[in-house]
Order: C-alpha cells, then structure tokens, then sequence
C-alpha cells in the first residue's frame, strides 16, 4: 500500500524533474548566446506569443475589418472602405438622443453602457467596502462568511443568469413571496426599469465576492496601531475610518474601481442569458450591440462591429490610462505623507 | 495568406497540437437541430442507411437551433463545417450549397415530389439544381383553447371568421374565464407575416424590392393596439431585445392565453406538454380583407459545397427522400410531408387524437397560401425584413419608441441589410 | 500583546455584543440568504417534474400528482379532491376528461361514476421527487464525453497556463531588459480587449491553424492570461533577489533557478493562478461555442446551452445540468476555499 502511494507521490515529481532536464541542455544553450539579463526574453517567449497569435493578429485583423465593408468573412474578400463604418456609427442629428441617429441601437447600447457602468460599479464598491468592513471585524465564522459572498465568483455566467431568471420569472418564487404577501405578481424582466436594476443586482451579485477579497485585504494590511494611537486619542469611530482606513485603503479603492469599471463596459454573457437585451433594447450594451451586429443579424456585418469595438476599445484605453494617472498621484500623495 | 506561411505556421505548432482529423473518404457529417425528436429519427434512419451502405458511415451532430443560426453562417465562410446540414434560412446560405443533380438516382423524382421546395434552395431564379430535401412542410396557424370557450359558453368562430372576430370571440372568453390574455403572437416576423398578408401587405415593390406597404402597417398597429390594451402578453412581443426569438408557448400551454399563433411544428410538443390538461385545437388561419393565410416554411437538410464526399451525400439524401423512407420520417416526427407522393397517400401518424386533427387543420391550411406566403418565404433574404419586424416592432411595444418611428426604422433596416449583402 | 488583543476585542458597549456587533450579524445573515438562497432554491427545483415546474405559486418541496391504481384500468389514473352535486368533498380518480366535464370514480367501488365540472376539482398532490431528470440526462445524452472535454480542457489548460504564466512572470519580475516594461504593459493591455471583438478574426485564425473541432483549439488561445502574469509578478516582486544571486554564484542555469526556486517559493500564488485557471477554463462558454461544433467535443456549458434551443425551453433538464455543472466548482470551493481567499489576501495588491 505504501509503496503505492509512494509512487503516487512520486510520479508527478518525477514528471518535474524530466521536464526541468530535458529542457535544461537548450536553456543553457540560450543563456550563453543571450547572456542572463536578455534571457528573460525566452522566459516571456511562450506567453508573448500565444498573445501575439491569438490576440494581436486577430486586433490587427480586426483594423482591418473596421475599415472594410462586405459580407465576407476572408479579409482579402472585403473591399476597402475607408472610414465609411465610422462614419455611420457616428451619423447623428443629435448625439443625446439615440432615436435621431442612424445606428440608434449603437447610442443606445452606449448610453445604457455608461449608466450601468456607473451605478454597477458605485453600488459594488460600496457593498464591497461595507462587506469587507464588517468582515474586518472579529466574528464568528469569519471564514465560512468570506466565503459565502465569493461563491458566486466561481459560478459561469450562464449559471449565474439561469438562476436569477428561474427566480425572477413571472412565475417564479420572487413573484410568489409578492402574492404571498398581498400584491400582484411583477414581470420583473419585462419591464424596462426594473430588467435594468436586475442586470445591475445579478452583476453585483456575482462579483462583489472577489472585490471584497481585495479591500479585505487592504483592511487587514492597515497596522492595528494606527487605530490603537487614534483611539487613545479620543477619535470617534467615524473619524477613525475617515482619516485612517480611507486614505490607507485609497490604492486598493482605486484597483477595485478601474478593475470593476473595465469589467463593468464589457458586460454581455450574464445580461445576454437574462434579458437578452430587452424589453426593447434597454439592457442592450454595447458588446451585445457589437455580438448581434457581426453574428446574429441575418447579414453579418463584420466591418461594422469591428468598428463598434473601436469605438470600445478607445473608451477602455482612456479608463486605464485614467487609472495609471490616478495610482501615481495617488502614490505620490502617500510617500508625501509617510515622509511627514 | 499565403500557403507557404500558413504551411510554415501550421508546421511549427504541430509539434504541440493535435491537427484536427479530416473527414475519411466514404464519411459523413450531418449537423442536424430538433424541432421535436427529428435528429433521433434521423440518426435512427441514418443506421439503416450504413447497413444497406456499408462503406458509408453517417454522423449525425445534434446542436442547438442558435448554432444553426449564428455558428454555422461563420464556419461555412472558413470553409470549415459538415456535409449536410438542417436549415431554416435556405435562401441565405443557398451560395454554399451543393447540387447533388449528378449524385442522385433519379433526378426527375426529386423534381416530381418536391419541386415546390427545391426553389427554395436555388442561390439564382433560372437554377434548376438540386440542392436539399425539406424535412418537414410547416405552416402557420393559430391554436385555441377550447376548454376555455365551453367554459366561456363562446361559440367558436368559423372557418372563415375574420381576425377581428377572432380577437372579439377570445376577449369575450378571456374575460369571462378570468384568464389574462386573449391571444399571444410568437415574437417573430415569420410569424408576423401571415396575418400581415392576410391584411394585404405584399412584401414586395413593383420593383421587387422589400417595402412596408399598407396593408403591413395596418397589421403592425394592430399588433401594437393589441399589445398595449392588454389583449396580448406585453412580455412576448415587448420582453426581449434586438431579433431574439421568443415562443408564446408556456402563456398557452399554462392557460393564461386564449388563442395562441404559432406553427404545425408545435403539435407534438403540445402533445407531450399539455396532452389531455384542456382541449387544445387548431383552427384555420383567419380572414383579412386579402386572404386568409399563413405562411410555409421548414427545416431543409441541405448538401454542402465543401463536401469531400458528394457521391455518399448525394446517397444519404436519395435514402431520405425516397417514399418510404420518408414516410417514416414524417410519421415519427409528426411533420407535414414536403413530399408530393407521400402527401398524397397520406401519412400514418401515430398520434393522438388532438394532435391528429390538429396536423389535419395544418394540412387543409396548405392549399389557402398565399402566393405572396410563397414569395416571401422563398426570398433569400427575408431575414432582411424578418428580423426587424420582431426587433422594431418590439421596440415600440415596449414603448421606447412610436409606431411610426417603428415602421420607419424597419424599411430603413431592410433596406440596408439588403444593401449589405449586395456588396 | 495580552493589552493589544484586549483593546482590540474591546467592544464599545458594556455588555459582550453591542448594536454594531448585532448589524453585522444581521448584515452577513442577509448577505448569506441572498447569495445561497437562490442557488438552494435552484437545487430544489431541479428535483420536479416538468409539471410540478409550470405550478404557479410554486411549491417549496417538490410535487407530483398522486396516482392510484383502480380495478379494471390498465394505468394508474390521477387522484383529485372533487366537490360533488350533493357539495360533499370527496377524493376520487379521474377516469377520463371530456371538455369541461370530468369522469370521476371512486378507487374503491369503481362502478359508481361521478361526473364533476372541472372547476370542480383540485389535483391530489403528495411529495415527489423527480430524479428522472438527473437520470434521463445521463441517457439522452453522453455526459460522460461531455465531462471528459470539460475535465481534459480544464486540467491540460491550467497546467500549461501555470507554466507559461509563472515564466513571464519570473521574467518580468527578476529581470532588467530592455523593453521589460513595454512587454508589462501590452500583457497587461490585453484586459481591455473584450473576448467578443476578436471572436470573429480569432476564429478565422484557428481555423487556418487547423485546430477547429478540437480540444487544443480551445487551450491554445485561453493559457496566456494577463492576470494569472500580474497575479504571480506581484508575487514574485517578494522573493529576495539574493537567494537568486547565490544561486547564480552557484553556477545554476536560469531555467534552473526558475525551476528549483522561484517555483517552489510561488507556491501559494501558483495555487491561487491554478484555483481560477480552472474556474475560467470550467465556466468558458462563448470560445469553445465558436470553436466546438460537433457534438462529441461538447464541454459541459455548451451541452447546458444546447438545452435552449429556439423552440423547446426544457427547465427541468436545464435545471439539473445546470446543477450538476456548478457541482465541481462547489466542490472545489468548499474544500479549498480557506486557500483562494487568504491566497488572494496574500498575492494581494500592494
């Protein structure tokens, strides 16, 4: 029995230590050709051209195809048209008001987009903050809690959105606890309103978990003494969060808020399963638009979804290059005041 | 890319990768989604084929109907996918079909029995090929539930009765029954198109092209009138975004809708789900001031031009569509035969009752087409206007936008996804 | 130390709980109803017939119609509690349904028929669990094949990502090269790009590559994560450069430094990299939908999906599957759970 066990053991080891031998001889090779510091580069190989092939190309290829018309799917099918894709995305009388543009769904789904994102985000953080707040605190079962709020995380979207549609059907037991109570049944996800507060509740629903790891994280990180000086000092808990646990966690805020934010614009697999982008389009978002665009209309229009996901991907840079300034100054401000 | 730098790419990786495995000569792949039970019968059909055949061998791929739709346009522009295929959109993919003229016994049998469908399937007018078998005749119409007439003490409207009647008869039942709804819609501008051309659209310009004429916007309003007065279920219609297909069925089937317009493809499905629970029937398509119609359609196997195996597809499909054979088909999936001979003898379904008169509705419901129902429905790009329909019209149920803005945003949809697919 | 844990447990009030204590309680009871509540509830439903689902209001437990067999009657016939003309109540077995009229009999004496309006009568119902949705899945369809790929993909996948993913980061973290950051930052801006703009040119590159159909297709494009790199660079910024250093005086190749230390010191990281590499590679739905067409090859989320098709929503074998596709996770989670949350923690974000 043992040796058996020893040899299950063993077994995955022995796999290691074939794989660290055999590729050994040509790394050494490569490290005397390169010199140590640019062998990094052959460390980075793999990784940078499984991206090169998969996300790249098909980036570069995707250029190509915004500024493409056709139906085509080979690039060198398509006939070159210049900026015309843009050009119609961005045909409005008005860009406030979607129903005088050309592509009215486009502003639609774009218009919807930032107002999820906004509430979606801001309703997260602040559960999040909340949630990891209290699980600061010294409870019972602190562990099992933490892990109530993440299981969630771990479940695919089509999972998360099958079973908030199984609860929210006009017969489902949402609608049962209401009758129970006296009223009438909702269609909860047939109505525009409230299908775009559940879009934002399933979101917040299914992601808050891992937001509240990270600030939990940053909680914990915060030096008991700090609170211990304060509250020698006579401040009232409200002071103590305001001027120690905010600006301390303040890095890990920031993460959160461009991590989520970035997610946040992307949103489609669980809204898609959902509501499908209804009733009419008020939880169509901007992915779906750029999905039905190039897949599920009858002529798929690849040229003009690839030009929708220009348009996103702009946005999404802008968010980003907004969090690298905001972690620098934010960064700075800190060292400033570490050195008082 | 050229050949050498894809050999070159392909070379490299293979040292890590599995290279997919090609269809073997005398194989076949058939991608095949189920109305009801249709790929179990065909993968059963397809056994006896490889015994009477056996250098053939079939693989029959049950996928879901959205793979159909949305997966399938995609690999055959790759060149990738299998050799048959179940479709619905027979004139938007008709650029990749392969005719099997050449492959068949008998060509003048296929032009015989199924030659009100083959032109379904031909990419240009003046085609003569052969390029699929229609699984199924479907037609349009609306289901009732009788019970809740008797209960109602509503006699039922007769066969010539008109839409309004229709719609009077089942508000009347509805209210004194207490169910909700009087009629649902299934969210789809095949659907739509029916009574549309009973109301006197035609779909189509003087010049050919698609237009939304008056007689489609008289039946659009009163969609729209329908929806936001309560006599149908706004969550159908009004509930989903973009083109999104959505049945009225489960509104039927738990008695919350009086009368209910769908298809012959739903008979067995009725069957297994309400079975005796209330009397359901189906009545003939009611009157407007144009026809009473509602419109065919139906699911095609067709052969695919990236085929490596023409000559077995060419067999597989000659073994489906002969009598016999597709007697049996049609039998045991309770479809209406495409098929001219087997239509005329008539097909021994082993049904119900209820579902047997109801087929039977179905059937008589064939010969009141109208031709318009023909031309639309053979028009490669009906999606063009299909799609819309559901989309925009279900916008302006919803409320987030006016009738006419509805209206106007169709044509101008059709228009350009017609103009789309010129290019 | 005994002073500081004493003043951290210190609660405000006199007594051992005070009312923040009690709110947070409240808050985590809430915060555990809503989020195992709806998957408890998911579990139940997933245990009744197809009848019992269309039950509006639904029932907590599941329900099924009792049966009795009568005398003289090939099948067992559906019980119902009738009122009859005389108004008595009385349960009875329904021998056929003819319109709005019922054809009741009495199990006992079946000869006496009884004929009820049926407004009349309520079905019978008594606690019935449906496990024929578990079963018929597993004979309707080849769920083991579908296991199989979802388990094949996961595992190869997650492996191949750990090693790709650990080298990057090594590299990125220990090494001072020109163009370092730039390779930093373009893995890191590839978080940006939505899966779904490159669903179409990326689909068109794996198929010229061959690889439609197959698993491998799947792998290949999902193992260079940018955050899986982030993840273990952060953790690997820790490892003191000087164990590298006397290593390197050791004369040890760099892959062998890679290999023998920063590995074994990335462990937790690592651990963490490979919980959510297979929680992504599990829950991965759009990709292997594009890549994957026949069925043979299906993962268990595309087979969940292939339930929906356009023109039958099955929910009680979509329920089921759908159980028995976050059971792994769960699993998963449940044991390991102690490990991702401080492991997170740790790897944290400085």
């Amino acid at each position: 029995m043992s040796s058996a066990r020893t040899r299950l053991v063993e077994f995955p080891a022995t796999i290691l230590a074939a794989v660290l031998n055999v590729l050994d001889a040509p790394m050494r090779a490569m490290q005397r050709v390169l010199g140590v510091p640019r062998i990094g580069w052959m460390f980075v190989a793999p990784n940078l051209a499984i991206l090169g092939v998969f996300t790249f190309l098909p980036i570069v290829i995707n250029f190509y195809f915004a500024f493409t018309g056709g139906v085509a799917l080979y690039p060198s099918e398509r006939p070159f048209t210049g900026l015309e894709n843009l050009r119609t995305l961005f045909d409005c009388e008005n860009f406030l008001d979607p129903s005088t543009c050309n592509k009215d769904l486009f502003w639609r789904a774009i218009y919807n987009t930032a107002e999820f994102a906004l509430l979606q985000v801001g309703l997260m953080i602040l559960f999040a903050l909340v949630t990891a707040l209290v699980l600061n605190r010294k409870i019972l079962g602190r562990g099992f809690f933490r892990g109530v709020f993440f299981y969630p995380v771990l479940l695919s979207p089509v999972v998360v959105a099958l079973i908030w549609k199984w609860v929210l059907q006009r017969e489902g037991v949402l609608n049962a606890f209401l009758m129970g109570a006296g009223s009438s049944p909702v269609g909860w996800l047939s109505d525009a309103s409230w299908a775009f507060f559940w879009c934002i509740f399933v979101s917040i629903w299914a992601h808050m978990g891992f937001y509240t790891l990270i600030l939990l994280a940053g909680l914990q990180a915060i030096p008991a003494d700090l609170y211990e000086a304060a509250a020698m000092d006579g401040a009232t808990p409200w002071r103590r969060f305001y001027r120690i646990t905010l600006p301390l966690l303040m890095p890990n805020l920031i993460v959160v808020l461009v991590l989520g934010l970035i997610r946040a614009v992307q949103i489609f697999d669980e809204v898609f399963v959902l509501t499908g982008g209804g009733p009419g389009s008020a939880t169509t978002f901007i992915v779906q638009f750029i999905y039905q665009t190039g897949f599920a209309e009858a002529i798929h229009q690849y040229g003009l979804a690839a030009a929708a996901s220009l348009v996103l991907a702009a946005s999404l840079l802008v968010l980003t290059l907004a969090q690298l300034r905001l972690t620098r100054r934010n960064l700075a401000g800190r060292t400033g005041r570490d050195n008082a | 890319m050229t050949s050498l730098s894809k050999r070159a790419l392909v070379a490299s990786l293979s040292a890590f990768t599995l290279i997919a495995a090609h269809a073997l000569a005398g194989e076949i792949r058939v991608a095949c989604y189920s109305d009801g039970n249709e790929c179990e019968v065909t993968q059963d059909l397809a056994k006896r084929f490889e015994a009477q055949n056996p250098d053939v061998k079939v693989f029959v791929d049950k996928v879901p109907y959205k793979a159909i739709l949305e997966q399938l346009p995609v690999q055959l522009a790759a060149g990738e996918g299998p050799d048959i295929a179940r479709v619905t959109d027979l004139g938007g993919l008709s650029k990749y079909y392969l005719d099997i003229t050449p492959y068949v016994k008998d060509p003048k049998y296929w032009e015989a029995n199924f030659g009100q469908t083959l032109p379904w399937m031909r990419p240009t007018p003046n085609d003569k090929g052969i390029y699929g078998m229609m699984t199924q005749l479907t037609v349009t119409g609306p289901y009732v539930n009788k019970t809740l007439f008797e209960q109602a003490n509503v006699p039922l409207p007769g066969p010539r009765a008109t839409w309004d009647e229709w719609i009077e008869a089942s508000r009347k039942v509805a209210k004194a029954t207490q169910v909700p709804y009087a009629v649902a819609f299934d969210r789809s501008g095949h659907r739509f198109a029916g009574p549309a051309i009973s109301m006197g659209a035609k779909y189509f310009d003087a010049k050919g092209n698609l237009a939304v004429d008056d007689g489609y916007k008289t039946m659009a309003k009163k969609l729209y009138d329908w929806n936001r007065d309560g006599t149908m279920p706004k969550e159908v219609w009004g509930g989903v975004g973009g083109a999104t297909y959505r049945d009225a069925f489960e509104e039927f089937a738990n008695g919350r809708v009086v009368m209910y317009l769908s298809g012959s493809w739903q008979i067995r499905r009725m069957d297994s789900q309400i079975g005796k629970n209330f009397d359901w029937i189906a009545v003939p398509n009611p009157c407007g001031p144009a026809a009473c119609t509602g419109i065919p359609g139906g699911a095609a196997f067709v052969a695919l031009k990236r085929t490596k195996n023409p000559k077995d597809v060419g067999r597989f499909l000659d073994f489906l569509a002969s009598e016999p054979i597709y007697a049996e088909y049609m039998a045991r999936t309770e479809n209406i035969p495409a098929n001219a001979a087997v239509a005329k003898k008539g097909v021994d379904y082993k049904m119900s009752p209820q579902a047997k008169a109801a087929l039977n509705v179905f059937v008589g419901d064939v010969g009141t087409l109208s031709p318009v129902a023909y031309q639309i429905q053979g028009y490669k790009l009906n999606r063009a206007i299909f799609n819309p329909t559901a989309a925009r019209l279900g916008q302006a149920i919803a409320g987030e936008m006016s009738l006419d803005d509805a209206l106007k945003r169709i044509s101008a949809d059709a228009d350009e996804q017609v103009k789309a697919a010129a290019k | 130390m005994p002073s500081l844990t004493t003043l951290l447990t210190a609660t405000r009030g006199r007594n051992r709980l005070d009312w923040t204590d009690w709110l947070s309680y409240a808050y985590l009871l809430l915060g555990l109803i809503l989020m195992f509540g709806p998957v408890l509830w998911l579990v139940l439903s997933s245990f009744k017939s197809a009848a019992a689902l269309n039950e509006f209001p639904p029932r907590l437990l599941p329900y099924g119609q009792r049966s009795v067999t009568v005398a003289g009657q090939d099948n067992p016939l559906p019980l119902y509690r009738a009122k009859l003309a005389d108004g008595t109540m009385r349960e009875l077995a329904e021998v056929r349904r003819i319109g709005i009229q019922s054809t009741l009999v009495d199990p006992k004496a079946p000869d006496q028929e009884f004929k009820v309006n049926i407004r009349d009568r309520a079905p019978v119902r008594e606690f019935q669990v449906a496990f024929g949705n578990y079963t018929e899945i597993f004979e309707k369809f080849s769920f083991g094949t579908y296991l199989w790929n979802s388990v094949f993909i996961t595992v190869v996948a997650t492996l191949i990502t750990l090693l790709f993913n650990a080298m990057a980061a090594f590299a990125l973290s220990k090494y001072r090269f020109r163009g370092r950051d730039a390779v930093f930052l373009i893995i890191i801006s590839t978080l940006m790009i939505p899966p779904t703009i490159i669903l179409v040119p990326n689909f068109l590159v794996v198929s010229e590559l061959g690889l439609l159909n197959s698993l491998w297709g799947v792998i290949w494009p999902a193992v260079a994560t940018p955050t899986g790199v982030f993840l273990l660079r952060q953790y690997m910024l820790t490892i003191p450069d000087e164990l590298i250093e006397a290593a390197r005086m050791d004369h040890a190749s760099e892959w062998r430094i890679f290999w023998r230390i920063i590995l074994p010191l990335s462990a937790p990281a690592l651990a963490v990299l490979a919980i959510f590499s297979v929680m992504w590679r599990w829950n991965d739905f759009l990709w292997p939908l594009i890549v994957l067409s026949r069925t043979e090859k299906f993962t268990l989320q595309l087979a969940l999906n292939a339930f929906q098709g356009e023109l039958t929503t099955q929910w009680h074998y979509l329920l089921a599957m759908t159980v028995i596709t976050l059971l792994p996770i769960t699993f998963v989670f449940s044991f390991l759970q102690r490990h991702i949350t401080t492991g997170i923690a740790a790897s944290g974000v400085k």
